[in-house]
């Protein structure tokens, strides 16, 4: 039997699986940067922070309401969007104006406040949600056991991701949207509600990273830390694939999972850094990133 | 404003030597009051551990001993720091220049424990830990006023790894936090796994922080170990434990053995996820009826059920006070002189012993994670699986490599 | 505390910003601090200070935000301890050392992050400082999570016992106004002048001849070194070096300090260090709040407070007494 460097090619696929369902967190997640990015020019820092929020949404549903996970999928993304909404008019708005850095601070002290609040209520250790009961267990597939909820991941992000980009990208209301990202003035003056589009954007992309955090619960602890382990992860991804394309952000994200998968089985400490060393090489070669149009 | 701490040394200095003369004859307590600082992680990665819940049971400890030790009051106060090394070494510092803290108890974190090690170390302070881990503040970087009071990563890796092998687990694979914590642990035990006739088939290095440990569990579900050693902690231990039982690893008739978890740990997983898993502690509250009639005193202060860190704290406080009582001084290496001379008795332990090296020496136990339908009431999580008496549980004092001991 | 007093004499005494008598009094108010003051404290805020101001550096003057600033502050720490501990250098040389090491690292990182501007530059700094993060965290000399612990203070040139906390403070606000002055020179040199072209309008610079890459560049060099130097005093200080310091909260922080005290002011960072610092350590016992205070500063300073306390007070002096018309309405 075949082996590459001692790796028999069946474990190395079931890695490129594991690979792929962690790119579609980073797949989700970097599609709300990007969507976020492309109306309201700013970076969104309190991403993170929102992708916990869902995940500790669900887990209150739960909880406290005895709402169950397929519910949360639809809920979740609606509350947590709806805060998100709540900040946009009370501060982001006030900050479209001004240079862009002083967004990505704004959302960045959101973020530690967010953040300092859940972890002054619910400690730091986590809490605990259960896979809902029709995805336990798992296939075996001969070269790995694939639990179901994983493969569920994979459905459904895939889903999700060409999904937004296929209502950004193909129907009337994102041609609005990128209509109003490169010219907001003239799209207004078609009668267009601008501000509200923007809001509602907003509202949209952190109602993707609340979905991710939904997606993201039963996988890992639901805690407080959750979202700015990963944040840091997703902005080297979003760097990498440029904020040019909603497609960029899917591929990239799906790209580097896998990417990051691979090094877990030949080089696993290096599995944390890959992904900024890739930063460090698209910007050399192509500082713009891979799907970006230098300005 | 931020000029609230507006004391000259000199002054200060004064202050105390007038203290000094006016003190009773037979007790010589400095200042006239004993003051504990519980240093601890508030509000990050340990709080569950220690934080808060240290705070309390320290309290519970003084009130316990009457509010007064050699006829002076005892007084508490704490902080939070914040995980780094910086921010404690230098409330430690300011503790004891500024507001005359007498001992500090807990700390978790090896790093701040380390740093404010040093600062005792230098002031002749007590520092009673009962939070760090690291099995080096009684090894070579132990204090002739630093205690050791309720684990450390020796004990811990020796229970679980020793232990286990005599149970059969006796071959192993390791998930190795990729950092000098973890790969201590993952030697420490895989010294005592082949010591007792293991063997140990592989380990992976995890990167910390990394939220997603399918892919190692993959690893080590195809070494076909019958053991799997987590060597991390944490969020880590927590994420890679609740991982396992999704790739149905426990199930699958593999063991899992954490290295270093705690009850809280246990606690966030629930029974469900964390079942089947084998860990080695120094106290459980359900261990006999005074364990369970203190821990239901900490729980009606906290609402949450006490580990062995907080259980620590409240012994190592008691035990302070004792020596304090009976040296009648508060003078930091003479306490010290005395709490090594009367065994330890309280609730958790039984006939325990300070060495020279710092270390507290008592039984530890080795608990496995009962399943959801074992579990009878609240907390009912662990049934016990060994004892590992003292001598076994910690590093010889031969084995040492505290300067203090070759001395002696 | 000094800043803040400095704050009271600008306010009352407002000429003085215009002379060097303000400089004359805020060092003899540093030099007779110890006096009043702990003085752990004090050097914690003046290494932080100086930390602040290289930072400040980059983003007041060249209107780069750098996300991964904690990487320079964290490297030359360990750097610093590790060849004042293991290898002996006394500290002076122990902290050139950890200086060096970090413009090296400000070298390459500057290499690649000035590629990008605004929000990516931000972001890749960021990234880059997570990469010495994991760096840190596994390479064998810096003791992961344990840090290196027990660093000798030595002997400053072999004769002044640095274990004494009155030599220890003077060696460190020696060194904190060492680097304060190299920043003051280069902001008002030539080369600070190119620097606040680039800050204004970067294409314009560029079509008057400058390359303003280099310029960046070296901008970006000068201000790791900076950061290095604060952090490698700061590993003496405190005699340890943890990866605390390198990570991106750390980076965060000293965004924070640089903010509230005022972008782009000489004083502002210093005044915002203290603050922080002190913040950090007498709110020590509130726990997690302390975030939460941060990022409430963070909001509202962005919000309503844009130019920082010092950026405030010297706005409000020049309203009251400047020409009129020469700084009109606030146009933020």
């Amino acid at each position: 039997m075949f082996e590459l460097l001692g790796i028999p090619p069946q474990a190395l696929f079931g890695q490129l699986l594991l690979g792929l369902i962690n790119g579609a967190f980073y797949a989700m997640l970097s599609l709300g940067l990007a969507v976020i990015f492309g109306l309201l020019n700013i970076i969104n820092f309190t991403h993170g922070a929102q992708y916990m929020m869902g995940a500790f949404c669900a887990w209150f549903l739960l909880n406290l309401l005895g709402v169950g996970y397929w519910p949360s999928l639809i809920i979740v993304p609606l509350i947590v969007g709806a805060f998100g909404i709540l900040l946009e008019r009370a501060f982001l708005r006030w900050m479209y104006k001004l240079d862009r850095l002083y967004g990505l601070l704004l959302t960045f002290g959101l973020a530690l406040i967010i953040e300092g609040l859940f972890r002054q209520g619910y400690g730091s250790s986590g809490q605990p949600y259960a896979i809902p009961a029709q995805l336990t267990g798992g296939q075996n597939l001969g070269f790995m056991f694939l639990p179901n909820y994983r493969a569920w991941v994979i459905v459904a992000s895939i889903i999700v991701c060409f999904g937004t980009w296929y209502l950004i990208e193909r129907t009337k209301l994102g041609s609005y949207l990128r209509a109003a990202t490169e010219n907001a003035a003239l799209v207004q003056a078609f009668g267009i509600n601008v501000p509200r589009m923007v809001t509602l954007t907003y509202g949209f992309g952190v109602g993707l990273a609340a979905l991710a955090g939904v997606m993201a619960a039963p996988i890992y602890q639901v805690s407080p830390l959750m979202g700015s382990n990963i944040i840091i992860v997703v902005f080297a991804v979003v760097v990498i694939g440029g904020m040019g394309s909603i497609m960029g952000a899917i591929i990239s994200g799906f790209g580097l999972g896998i990417v990051e998968g691979l090094t877990k089985v030949f080089y696993p400490e290096a599995s944390s850094t890959v992904i900024f060393v890739i930063m460090a090489i698209v910007l050399l070669i192509k500082p713009a990133g891979l799907f970006g149009r230098a300005n | 404003m931020t000029v609230s701490r507006f004391c000259h040394p000199r002054l200060l200095a004064l202050a105390t030597t007038g203290c000094l003369a006016f003190g009773t004859a037979q007790a010589q307590i400095s200042d006239d009051v004993v003051k504990i600082g519980v240093l601890s992680d508030m509000s990050s990665l340990y709080s569950d551990i220690g934080g808060k819940g240290s705070v309390i049971a320290a309290q519970m400890a003084v009130k316990d001993f009457g509010g007064k030790v050699a006829g002076k009051p005892i007084e508490i106060i704490s902080a939070d720091h914040l995980n780094k090394a910086d921010v404690g070494s230098a409330i430690a510092r300011q503790w004891i220049d500024q507001d005359k803290v007498d001992a500090i108890v807990d700390v978790p974190t090896s790093s701040v424990a380390l740093a404010v090690q040093d600062v005792t170390k230098e002031k002749g302070k007590v520092f009673l830990m009962s939070g760090p881990a690291s099995s080096d503040l009684t090894g070579k970087a132990c204090s002739p006023t630093g205690v050791h009071w309720t684990y450390d990563t020796y004990a811990l890796a020796h229970g679980t790894g020793g232990a286990l092998v005599k149970q059969g687990g006796d071959t192993w694979f390791f998930l190795t936090a990729d950092y000098a914590f973890g790969h201590a642990l993952e030697n420490d035990t895989s010294a005592v796994v082949k010591a007792a006739g293991g063997k140990v088939l592989g380990s992976v290095n995890v990167p910390l922080n990394n939220a997603d440990f399918s892919s190692f569990l993959l690893q080590a579900q195809s070494s076909k170990a019958k053991v799997i050693g987590l060597a991390n902690a944490g969020g880590d231990t927590v994420n890679s434990i609740k991982q396992a039982s999704e790739f149905g690893i426990v199930t699958g008739g593999q063991r899992l053995a954490g290295l270093l978890v705690f009850i809280s740990d246990v606690n966030s997983l629930g029974l469900q996820t964390a079942q089947g898993l084998v860990l080695t502690e120094a106290f459980y509250w359900d261990q006999n009826d005074e364990t369970r009639a203190w821990a239901k005193r900490f729980i009606a202060e906290t609402g949450k059920v006490p580990t062995m860190v907080q259980a620590g704290v409240y012994g190592a406080v008691i035990h302070y006070l004792k020596a304090i009582e009976a040296a009648k001084s508060d003078e930091g290496k003479t306490v010290v002189a005395k709490m090594r001379e009367i065994p330890i008795n309280d609730f958790m332990t039984k006939n325990g012993k300070l060495r020279e090296d710092g270390r507290v020496v008592r039984d530890m136990y080795l608990f496995q994670v009962k399943a959801p339908g074992e579990s009878k009431y609240q907390y009912d999580y662990y049934k016990q699986l060994a004892t590992i008496p003292a001598e076994e549980a910690y590093r010889p004092l031969s084995e040492s490599a505290c300067p203090l001991v070759k001395k002696g | 505390m000094d800043s803040v007093s400095a704050a009271i004499v600008a306010r009352s005494e407002n000429r003085l910003l215009s002379g060097n008598r303000l400089a004359i009094v805020l060092v003899a108010l540093a030099l007779a601090a110890p006096f009043g003051l702990y003085p752990v404290f004090l050097m914690k805020a003046l290494c932080f200070a100086l930390f602040a101001c290289a930072f400040n550096l980059l983003i007041g003057y060249v209107g780069l935000l750098s996300f991964g600033h904690a990487a320079f502050f964290g490297a030359a720490g360990y750097v610093a301890a590790h060849s004042a501990k293991v290898w002996g250098l006394p500290p002076e040389l122990a902290i050139l050392l950890g200086t060096a090491a970090s413009a090296l690292l400000g070298l390459v990182f500057g290499a690649l992050a000035i590629r990008r501007q605004g929000i990516y530059f931000a972001m890749v700094t960021l990234a880059l400082s997570q990469m010495l993060f994991f760096y840190a965290l596994q390479a064998p000399f810096t003791h992961g999570e344990d840090g290196i612990q027990a660093v000798p203070r030595g002997t400053l040139l072999g004769v002044v016992d640095l274990n004494e906390p009155l030599a220890m403070y003077y060696f460190v606000l020696a060194i904190f106004l060492l680097g304060f002055f190299i920043i003051y020179r280069a902001i008002h040199s030539p080369f600070g002048q190119v620097m606040k072209a680039i800050r204004e309008n970067e294409p314009r610079a560029i079509s008057l001849g400058y390359k303003t890459d280099q310029y960046k560049l070296v901008a970006f060099v000068l201000s790791a070194a900076l950061a290095g130097l604060a952090g490698g005093t700061k590993s003496i200080v405190f005699q340890l070096a943890s990866l605390t310091d390198v990570t991106w909260q750390m980076s965060g922080e000293v965004v924070l300090m640089t903010l509230l005290g005022g972008l782009g002011t000489v004083l502002g960072p210093v005044v915002g260090a203290f603050i922080v610092i002190a913040m950090e350590n007498y709110l020590a016992q509130y726990g997690s709040w302390v975030t939460i205070i941060q990022g409430v500063i963070f909001v509202l300073c962005v919000l309503t407070f844009r130019r920082g306390v010092v950026g405030e007070i010297q706005h409000l002096l020049r309203r009251r007494n400047g020409p009129p018309g020469l700084d009109g309405p606030a146009s933020t």
